[in-house]
């Protein structure tokens, strides 16, 4: 850091509760959010915005979702796909069923029927654990998955079993999803979504629910015993992982790709979040943030390297080796810091601490 | 004790595949082609590609039970060893001796996971090791892909697959499936004595427990991983020598360790002979749905229908019918 | 302990550092002289344990690196070896609570530790034995899954296991750890017939000043990740200080802790 901590004095309870008690952080935030939405859309072009902060953004949303289940609830999922699929139906049968409905009624409707969704599968984790559990989502991520494919009332009958994201618009007049919305109005809706849910989180978590899903997550007999109720409290954790992931999907279907079928949430998507919260950090909010912005910058890092390196080499070649060195890295960075970029980012304030007279 | 509950459960299931199913069958027989000996031969059919699903399945418990690592990679080695065999004997070498050398790649690679991976990762949270296996089976997907080829490849063991009798002049079982049975059942065997009366088996088993307490009473982790992940991969190899030849050498073989997820948690992550009755009771229980109840709700149930069974059996036997038991203390 | 001229372990002016950043023990050497008993006192988080664990080579385990000093057995130095080869060369640890193999039985339990041994069934069998000689509950419970023993027998299998290697010497951390004082008592009588009858040295992580005193002939008091006393174990044992900050007896008699003063004049102790 290029400050310290030391000097903050704090003479409120209101100080102390802050997010952010330290002013430097404070102003970093701002600075972050300064960029976020002012600089970006005002310079980001056609592929920045479309093509990694969109996807990003909705990502790291899951991922936050995920990390709520897995990170602080301790329960491992890896059925982030099938929640998201739920969030982008129920958007999508919400949106053509009642045309008139308001977007963020859309959204945050998705978000609640996969919320509703995510307490039926979360009901098993009472009794099954760890890596039993763990298979045991993979029934949910099959199942809804094949749900939404073979019954055609999900799609309203389409025939190719896709569904398109219906133009919606927000402030009477700015369209947000469908062809005439711009990227830079889908990107701030997005942006916007993403900061109040993060938001959400964040408090969520030091909140008294959090404190129990982490004693839940620590040891879950000794949490049970000092009177916690297992069964809420994971479940809310299903509930508040599956709204998040539940918004994601819904955002994903309308804002990023507008046209979506079942496979774009296969058990891969589901994987793929995982391994943002892996790298990221479990238990870390930022850390969602950081991994979802690795595992999105290094596939297109990958892919450009060859033709930046000015290498020719065959497409499917490159496809193989771009599955051994992502292969390679994700092994590489659980063993530089098995606890993701988040617990590296504050041993780097530790060390920065000692600095220049290290132990 | 336990033991007479697991067999009860076990029955359970079975008469819940053997009188329920057919019994719905009949009741919509205007819906579904339904007879007597039709239904054994599905029940048969489904029992023995049961089997298969447990020659993957066993490198899953070998690990876990081994080490306590969920190793996701296990698709991946069954892949790569198929992939090796075949490229290997491509070359020009002899079956046997492409076989002898594929052992060899298998134990090199399993020096270097040992190497590159666990080591650095000893003691680290089960969830950590998953993550690490996860990403060797990126990297093993695309390793063996770019030195191979990813085309389909034709691999043949010599065994027909013709019908090889029928049983009571209806039921026809082809020897392939019976040659495939009796290696699972040779393997179940010889690993069920290894992992409880040798030394290694009983330090393979500590390790499992507690990676620290055994280092601390001298067990070298190091051997141990390489051991297992040998052991591992030869059991890869055997599964990836009969799906090979099943369904050709192609990148799908990585992804059959997906279904032979369902029939672990079913069986227990640490029970031998429990990935073989989980096999048995998923392959089974797979096929009369897919024949008998699909039709009914839409198809495509083959996908899903293994995991909601193995869910199912969860919810009143946590670990698996044959897992170990969770010990938990405050 | 100048009298002896080689110890059996020596430890001089370590440094640990866990995870790069945490500097736990700040210097600390100590000599452990063949077939005695030494102990090594100090409060919670005082590094003990950390101690223990970079002579026995588990530090990697934790992301731990000795970072400065030498750990000499037998003059050669161990700091860089694994644990699996310090259990060939006779130093074992048992460490802090028990960790037993819950799903394995005791007896295999008593098994794995014979991991090293050389000299076949023959020589397995007569550690057995002797084992179940010294702990006769463990014969009684042989059968029963380590998990479900209680903590006492959980206690014994861990020191037993520990024997099952032919040790010279035994790192043992906090052996009294969550038992009953009467099996305290009992578990420090079999720790001494084992120094006496085996000639097995121990170096012992103690919380119970008291009792570890009174069966160890050299004591090491540790704060703070430095060792800031040390003497015969009955010269401590008189001591005005050790009674008063580790043992709670005074010349006023039983001291309140809460009080100011004694804090300040045990502040001033420590520096």
């Amino acid at each position: 850091m290029i400050y310290r901590e030391a000097g903050v004095y704090k003479t409120t309870y209101r100080a102390d509760h802050a997010i952010f008690t330290i002013p430097q952080d404070r102003w970093s935030m701002i600075g972050i959010f300064a960029i976020a939405f002012l600089l970006i859309p005002a310079v980001g072009s056609e592929y920045w915005l479309g093509a990694i902060m969109l996807p990003f953004l909705i990502l790291a949303l899951a991922a936050l979702g995920l990390n709520i289940l897995t990170g602080y609830c301790g329960q491992l999922s890896l059925g982030t796909g099938g929640f998201m699929a739920t969030g982008a139906f129920s958007a999508y049968k919400l949106a053509t069923s009642f045309p008139d409905m308001h977007i963020v009624l859309v959204i945050f409707g998705a978000g609640l029927i996969a919320a509703a969704v995510g307490i039926l599968f979360g009901i098993p984790s009472l009794r099954i654990k760890g890596f039993y559990l763990a298979v045991a989502t993979l029934a949910s991520q099959f199942f809804l998955i094949w749900m939404f494919d073979k019954f055609g009332w999900f799609t309203n009958y389409s025939a190719s079993g896709v569904i398109s994201a219906p133009p919606m618009t927000i402030f009477g007049d700015v369209f947000i999803t469908g062809p005439e919305a711009s990227l830079v109005a889908k990107y701030m809706f997005t942006l916007s979504v993403v900061v109040l849910l993060a938001l959400v989180a964040k408090n969520l978590v030091r909140s008294n629910i959090g404190r129990e899903w982490r004693a839940v997550r620590d040891m879950d007999i000794a949490a049970e015993i000092i009177g916690i109720p297992m069964l809420r409290t994971k479940l809310k954790a299903f509930a508040v992982s599956s709204f998040f992931c539940g918004v994601a999907g819904a955002l994903w279907a309308f804002l990023y790709t507008g046209s979506v079928e079942p496979l774009a949430f296969d058990v891969n998507r589901s994987f793929q979040v995982l391994f943002m919260i892996i790298i990221g950090g479990l238990g870390s909010i930022m850390g969602a943030f950081l991994g979802a912005a690795f595992i999105i910058l290094l596939p297109i890092l990958l892919n450009n390297l060859p033709t930046m390196l000015g290498l020719n080499i065959r497409t499917d070649m490159i496809s193989h080796m771009e599955y051994m060195i992502f292969g390679a890295l994700i092994v590489f960075f659980l063993i530089v810091e098995p606890h993701g970029l988040a617990r590296l980012w504050s041993l780097l304030k530790e060390k920065l601490r000692l600095w220049p007279f290290p132990h | 004790m336990r033991i007479e509950r697991d067999i009860i459960y076990i029955i359970l299931a079975f008469i819940v595949l053997m009188v329920v199913v057919p019994w719905t069958a009949g009741q919509l027989s205007d819906q579904i082609f339904f007879n007597w000996p039709f239904f054994f031969e599905v029940a048969i059919g489904g029992l023995l590609s049961g089997v298969m699903y447990s020659l993957i399945a066993l490198g899953f418990v070998l690990i876990f039970k081994a080490s306590g690592v969920f190793n996701f990679s296990q698709g991946a080695i069954v892949l790569f060893a198929a992939l090796t065999l075949v490229g290997l004997h491509g070359l020009g070498l002899p079956m046997w001796l492409a076989i002898v050398a594929t052992m060899g790649v298998m134990f090199l690679l399993a020096v270097s996971i040992e190497r590159l991976v666990l080591s650095k990762l000893v003691n680290q949270e089960p969830i950590i090791l998953f993550m690490a296996t996860i990403g060797i089976a990126y990297f093993l997907d695309g390793f063996g892909q770019t030195l191979w080829g990813s085309e389909v490849k034709v691999l043949s063991l010599g065994i027909s697959e013709a019908p090889g009798f029928y049983f009571d002049g209806q039921i026809l079982i082809n020897d392939f499936d019976l040659f495939a049975a009796g290696i699972a059942a040779v393997m179940v065997v010889g690993l069920s004595i290894f992992f409880q009366y040798t030394r290694i088996g009983r330090a393979l088993r500590a390790v499992a427990d507690d990676h620290q307490a055994a280092l601390s009473v001298g067990i070298p982790l190091k051997h141990i991983w390489i051991i297992v992940w040998t052991v591992a991969g030869l059991v890869g190899l055997v599964a990836g020598m009969m799906w090979g030849s099943k369904m050709g050498v192609q990148f799908a073989l990585s992804l059959i360790a997906l279904k032979a997820l369902p029939v672990l948690i079913l069986g227990g992550f640490t029970s031998v002979p429990g990935a073989i009755i989980g096999g048995l009771i998923i392959g089974a229980g797979e096929k009369l749905a897919e024949v008998f109840l699909a039709p009914m709700i839409g198809g495509g149930i083959e996908e899903w229908f293994a995991y909601m069974l193995a869910l199912l059996f969860l919810v009143f036997r946590p670990q698996g019918l044959f897992g170990e038991k969770i010990i938990e203390r405050v | 302990m100048s009298n002896q001229d080689t110890p059996l372990l020596q430890i001089n002016n370590i440094e640990v550092i866990y995870d790069h950043v945490i500097l736990v023990l700040k210097g600390v050497s100590l000599n452990v002289p063949k077939g005695s008993i030494i102990a090594l006192l100090g409060a919670n988080g005082a590094g003990k344990s950390t101690t223990l664990k970079s002579i026995s080579g588990l530090l990697g385990a934790e992301r731990g690196v000795v970072t400065k000093g030498n750990i000499l057995y037998k003059d050669q130095q161990v700091e860089s070896q694994s644990p699996a080869d310090l259990v060939d060369h006779g130093v074992i640890q048992v460490m802090e609570g028990r960790h037993c193999f819950e799903h394995l039985t005791i007896e295999e339990n008593l098994l794995t530790g014979a991991y090293t041994l050389s000299g076949g069934r023959k020589a397995v069998a007569k550690n057995l034995e002797m084992v179940y000689q010294y702990f006769p509950r463990l014969a009684e419970r042989r059968k029963s899954q380590a998990g479900y023993t209680s903590g006492g027998e959980q206690q014994m299998c861990a020191v037993g296991r520990a024997l099952m290697s032919n040790p010279e010497m035994i790192l043992l951390d906090e052996p009294s750890m969550g038992l009953a004082p009467q099996l305290v008592e009992d578990i420090f009588e079999i720790i001494k017939q084992l120094n006496e009858q085996e000639g097995v040295t121990f170096l012992l992580a103690e919380q119970n000043t008291n009792i570890a005193l009174r069966y160890s002939d050299f004591g090491y008091i540790m704060e703070n990740g430095r060792i800031v006393m040390e003497g015969l174990a009955s010269e401590l044992a008189e001591n005005e200080d050790v009674k008063e900050f580790y043992l709670g007896i005074s010349k006023e008699g039983k001291k309140n802790f809460r009080n100011v003063k004694n804090y300040r004049r045990r502040k001033r102790w420590l520096t």
